[in-house]
């Protein structure tokens, strides 16, 4: 798999303030790549500096293996975070404006936006103002703008917020199409749970530093602890519950299920597996629940910015 | 990809469309020539006020030399105490007494002459009454030494100086007040545009800030495209509006003074007084084809691309800063500590323009204020109706390209970092910071 965008060494200073330092990541081509990190780490410095508003004090980004050159701005789609549109103008004519600073012809842009109106519906929005129009609404024809002219690369900045989770799904749905037809998509986001469900790569920036990247499996691989979450019934709990805190590393678990007589989070060594603890388990009681302790995004993400 | 054209037509067409943009449009010359009307109607009603001033004269010999005029009767009071005048002045309702006591020296009255009235008078009313006490005296101080008055005003003469310059042109009074006219109404034109479009400019970028579109406009163009783009729309709608405004308030004009019958021209200023009575010193000669004259003598060629250039290198130099202000703050509140150093050129120019250009237009403050770009536009259109040679015109205008230049990247710098900053009021030291970035 090649890489869509890459960047390479970019750093980016405001005075004396470091806004980014030396970072470089890789974004494959077809990927959803979550763009993490907690509020000033950087993140919308690099995104700016990927859509040429804002450029690197050094270092450079390359789009399909070229530098970036500003023709490329109708190869990206980029939805803000502080986002808006002209309050006074009317739906039609401002989408069709802003299409036409991406690069499209007006009767492409008028094209395209029949198809999005139709098929998000709301096709009798042509002709009222923004002003006129809820903040949800606004930010749907916000997102149709984003994505108008077909880019290669969609850039979201936080694209769930402000909507119900009726049209959030919807929006979910529509990213996750634009990429099975061959889009690239940055995320930037703070809800943990859309990357879990989206992304598979992410990069993590704090404080102007990239402190992690790479496949969301790998990474989740790499910050897995050999920990098991196990469900037990047994005649004498507390005599076992003892054994199992002699023997092993445990911590107290809160799962749901029908009265077990012992809930609890047990970290193996290394060089024990799930088998061994399975093996020694069943001599001892019934087994009832037996999981993997698998790092969630937001474990890795809060772990990792308190670690640095 | 040059979008210039697309955000030209966008920034134009938002702004023609605009409701308050056309209504301002077309109700401004409306409301202009109703005040104008106003004006004249109301001073039309107040000439045709009679006023009757009493005299009250213990000396006997002042009072009798006051003249009655259109607006103006003087009557003679016999003589009585000064208090049985007031009263009865008061009771005819006269407009006021003009008292002048008795002294041993009749000439030397001047402390003893006073005015009593309801309302208090207007300065030129005391003036004119001054005035002719004050002749009278002399007159009696003449005549008391001597003097015979007759010859005196037998030997009154007035002159008209012709004027030609050393090429042979013919110029007179008249050629320097339609200079003055002309070149006052273009430096004047300019100074209104600036104010009015620089602050549209200024708001539609702080409304592109507000609504927070900015981020998208500029992750697709240049911000010194989407700058140049707003400045340039925006001034397109003003020359509309002006035109408009030109053409509207001509027609309504016209059609009020058909109307109503109103002589517009009898509204009373000072300057008219005196083009009046330059018209009157000239009256030997004909007025109007003086006019003429002086009209096609001006340096009509010059004047029209000395106009067009100034024009519009003036207004670019100061839309381009109005732009950068709006772009380092959030509202327009936050704009006063930014405008200061805008607007102070500007007013210098104008003062200069008004008071040293009419007086001296080739002296040294004229030209040295003609060269600053900053107030240059204003004052050196003022100038040219006057003669000012190509060179000098050429440096200026050079100096004004340049200091443009400079300004626009300076403004373009401030404007591509502002853009994107929100929340905080910026000081100077900061917007100095922001050029580095």
């Amino acid at each position: 798999m090649t890489n869509l965008l890459v960047a390479n060494s970019v750093s980016k200073s405001f005075g004396n303030f470091k806004a980014l330092n030396d970072v470089s990541i890789e974004v494959p081509k077809g990927s959803i790549f979550g763009l993490l990190g907690p509020n000033g780490a950087g993140k919308t410095t690099l995104i700016r500096i990927i859509n040429q508003i804002t450029m690197p004090d050094s270092g450079q980004i390359l789009l399909d293996g070229a530098p970036l050159k500003p023709s490329n701005v109708s190869d990206i789609g980029y939805l803000p975070e502080e986002r808006g549109l002209y309050k006074s103008m009317k739906v039609g004519e401002q989408a069709l404006y802003l299409a036409q600073l991406k690069g499209l012809t007006k009767q492409e842009a008028r094209d395209q936006l029949k198809y999005w109106f139709d098929k998000l519906e709301i096709g009798d929005w042509w002709n009222r103002k923004i002003q006129e129009l809820s903040k949800g609404q606004a930010q749907k024809i916000q997102f149709i703008v984003t994505v108008l002219h077909r880019p290669k690369l969609l850039i979201f900045d936080e694209p769930f917020s402000g909507f119900d989770p009726i049209n959030a799904t919807l929006i979910k749905d529509e990213i996750l199409q634009l990429r099975d037809e061959g889009a690239t998509v940055i995320f930037s986001t703070h809800r943990m749970e859309s990357v879990e469900e989206m992304c598979d790569h992410m990069a993590l920036l704090h404080k102007a530093n990239k402190v992690l990247d790479g496949k969301l499996t790998d990474i989740k691989r790499q910050f897995k602890t050999n920990t098991f979450e196990i469900g037990l019934q047994t005649s004498n709990p507390e005599e076992l519950r003892h054994i199992l805190e002699e023997k092993f590393e445990v911590f107290p678990a809160t799962f749901k299920n029908l009265n077990d007589d012992i809930k609890m989070n047990i970290k193996l060594p290394l060089d024990t597996t799930s088998n061994d603890l399975l093996s020694f388990l069943t001599s001892k009681a019934e087994i009832h629940h037996f999981v993997e302790v698998i790092p969630t995004a937001n474990d890795i993400f809060i772990q990792t910015v308190k670690n640095n | 990809m040059n979008h210039l054209p697309l955000i030209i037509k966008r920034e134009y067409l938002n702004k023609v469309r605009n409701k308050s943009f056309i209504v301002m449009t077309f109700l401004s010359p409306m409301v202009m020539i109703a005040l104008v009307a106003a004006v004249a109607y109301l001073s039309q009603i107040n000439n045709d006020k009679k006023r009757i001033i009493s005299i009250l004269d213990e000396t006997n010999v002042v009072g009798e030399a006051f003249e009655n005029t259109e607006h103006t009767t003087y009557t003679l009071l016999d003589n009585m105490g000064l208090e049985t005048a007031k009263a009865l002045v008061k009771a005819r309702e006269d407009f006021g007494l003009l008292y002048i006591k008795k002294r041993v020296d009749t000439l030397n009255l001047v402390n003893s002459v006073s005015f009593y009235s309801d309302e208090s008078p207007s300065v030129s009313l005391i003036s004119n009454l001054e005035r002719k006490v004050e002749k009278r005296l002399s007159d009696i101080k003449l005549q008391h030494d001597g003097v015979n008055i007759e010859q005196i005003k037998a030997s009154k003469t007035t002159v008209n100086i012709a004027q030609e310059t050393f090429d042979g042109e013919k110029t007179s009074k008249v050629d320097s007040y339609l200079k003055l006219a002309f070149g006052g109404a273009a430096g004047y034109l300019l100074f209104m545009f600036i104010i009015i479009y620089g602050n549209m400019i200024m708001r539609s970028v702080i409304e592109e800030k507000t609504s927070r579109i900015i981020e998208v406009i500029i992750s697709s163009v240049k911000p010194i495209q989407l700058m140049m783009g707003k400045i340039i729309g925006t001034s397109l709608a003003g020359i509309t509006q002006f035109f408009i405004w030109i053409i509207l308030g001509g027609v309504l004009l016209f059609v009020v003074s058909a109307i109503f019958g109103i002589d517009l021209m009898q509204i009373q200023s000072p300057q008219q007084d005196i083009i009046n009575q330059a018209i009157a010193a000239s009256e030997a000669q004909n007025v109007a084809q003086d006019l003429i004259v002086g009209f096609f003598n001006l340096p009509i060629l010059n004047l029209c691309i000395a106009f067009l250039f100034f024009f519009i290198g003036g207004y670019l130099l100061y839309s381009s800063l109005y732009a950068a202000i709006g772009a380092a703050v959030d509202n327009e509140t936050d704009t006063q500590q930014f405008m200061m150093p805008i607007i102070m050129p500007l007013i210098l120019a104008v003062y200069v323009g008004v008071f040293t250009v009419i007086e001296d237009p080739h002296g040294t403050v004229s030209t040295v204020f003609s060269f600053i770009p900053l107030t240059s536009p204003v004052v050196m259109l003022m100038r040219i109706p006057f003669g000012v040679p190509i060179w000098q015109q050429l440096l200026s205008f050079a100096i004004l390209l340049l200091t443009f230049v400079f300004t626009v990247w300076f403004a373009a710098k401030i404007y591509r970092v502002g853009i994107l900053m929100y929340g905080k009021k910026p000081s100077y030291k900061e917007l100095f910071k922001w050029l580095r970035y």
